[in-house]
């Protein structure tokens, strides 16, 4: 976009993916999400009780720009575990639903299977605010 | 406004053989695709190529397409 030698925020992107064994990036917060889609993304996780870094992706209108020239997916949210892109909000569904989502993650399938997460839900990992690291 | 019946038609012109239902309010949409080219295909590949059909309209024109894919 900017040029080829440099692009800050694209790598900014592709070090938190690297550094955050989960991460999601999303519109809003797990907190206070802004997307009914990304509300489900980040519930899923919290209900199985994994930590995860989560990105908003709004403050800024790039980082969504760069992410998808990165992941080639063109929505969000979206789902990266050890580095990998697992997919937006449909396909984190569908693997929670199946389980999968828990085996991938090492995590507990909880016996019932609520959409949405409690929104007191304690995480461990701290949001990751890409978005600062702009400021040079 | 995008229409249940173009983005049937776009889905099942852009990966042939595939057969495509939709429904939708013209701005967030759900779509379950069947096709042979899903073969030994992850689900992001799968949804990567219905994506493509519709490229930069995603998010813009077409707000939301839900997706879920079958092979066919």
């Amino acid at each position: 976009m900017s040029d080829e030698t440099t692009n800050p925020l694209r790598d900014a992107i592709r070090q938190a993916i690297d550094e955050n064994a989960v991460i999601l990036f999303m519109k809003g917060t797990p907190e206070q999400p802004m997307c009914g889609f990304s509300a489900r993304t980040a519930g899923a996780l919290q209900t199985l009780d994994t930590p995860f870094a989560a990105v908003d992706i709004l403050p800024d209108p790039r980082i969504r720009q760069e992410l998808s020239a990165l992941s080639n997916w063109p929505t969000i949210p979206q789902l990266f575990v050890n580095g990998e892109l697992v997919g937006g909000a449909d396909i984190v569904a569908e693997m929670y639903e199946s389980g999968e989502l828990a085996q991938l993650l090492g995590a507990e399938q909880p016996g019932e299977a609520p959409t949405e997460a409690p929104a007191a839900a304690p995480r461990e990992g701290a949001p990751l605010p890409v978005e600062n690291r702009l400021g040079s | 406004m995008a229409t249940n019946e173009e983005l049937k038609e776009r889905i099942e012109a852009g990966i042939p053989g595939a057969t495509a239902e939709v429904s939708g309010d013209g701005h967030h949409f759900e779509a379950v695709v069947a096709a042979t080219q899903f073969t030994g295909l992850s689900r992001i590949a799968q949804h990567r190529l219905v994506y493509d059909v519709f490229g930069d309209e995603l998010g813009g024109r077409i707000h939301a397409l839900s997706l879920q894919t079958k092979v066919q």
